[in-house]
């Protein structure tokens, strides 16, 4: 099993990661990678930019206690996280999940599992610079709600709040 | 009890600070109540806290709910809903 959480400044290159999970092993017959890119507008209104701000240490120990959960649930055979801070412009990648598998359905689920956890559980806050200045970015109900999908019966309640 | 307390993002903004040590009066017992008594410390923090059901919490790097007791909590973190990802 290998697992890489990495919170950066840096930005990374995400097929380069990806890679590492299937190199020198024939057991690996799934990749999934999804990678968060910096969009050029925040609704309507066009942005020169985002600021990630992170709380440290709590950002690692949520990524590690989610990918920790994912490794329970699904047959993995790796799992990369990386997540960048710092100010980002559009068209650089903010953060990246690659999950590994003998077959594509525990890749797929594992990786939505740990991007909905994430959206809603790991500490960091965007703020956007709009032409009439910054805005903090407001999290969506949307994502509340697909987080929520994965909670076993007996932990819906908690994953709803 | 001292505790340390940290502030991120919007909340950090509205209360003028990242962290501080602060001495918190014997009786208050749960993240809620510390929230409350925050709030009553100043402009700064009234502001930041005027609207407590969109604060989230953690306590030691764990997310935690206002009725969380603070017990021997060391460090304690206020912040907007997250948006990360």
């Amino acid at each position: 099993m290998i697992t890489t959480i990495r919170i950066q400044r840096e930005p990374f290159d995400a097929a380069t990661e990806a890679k590492k999970l299937s190199a020198k092993r024939t057991d690996v017959g799934a990749l999934v990678t999804f990678t968060g890119i910096c969009r050029g507008n925040e609704g309507a209104e066009p942005i020169a930019a985002l600021t990630l701000e992170h709380y440290p240490g709590m950002a690692e120990a949520e990524i590690e206690r989610h990918v920790t959960e994912a490794i329970e649930r699904w047959p993995l055979l790796g799992v990369t996280v990386i997540h960048r801070h710092g100010r980002i412009v559009p068209g650089e990648d903010i953060m990246m999940v690659a999950t590994a598998s003998s077959h594509r359905e525990a890749a797929f689920a594992a990786a939505e599992f740990l991007m909905d956890y994430l959206k809603t559980r790991a500490p960091f806050w965007k703020q956007v610079e709009k032409a009439d200045g910054k805005i903090w970015v407001e999290a969506k109900a949307t994502d509340d709600v697909a987080a929520g999908r994965w909670a076993a019966p007996d932990k819906k309640h908690q994953a709803a709040e | 009890m001292t505790i340390k307390l940290r502030y991120f993002a919007w909340v950090r903004e509205r209360v003028g600070k990242a962290e501080e040590d602060v001495e918190v009066p014997a009786g208050i017992a749960t993240v809620g109540e510390l929230m409350t008594w925050l709030a009553s410390r100043g402009e700064e923090y009234a502001h930041a806290f005027d609207n407590p059901k969109v604060i989230r919490a953690a306590i030691d790097k764990t997310h935690v709910k206002p009725q969380s007791p603070i017990g021997t909590a060391s460090e304690i973190a206020f912040f907007p809903p997250m948006t990360g990802g």
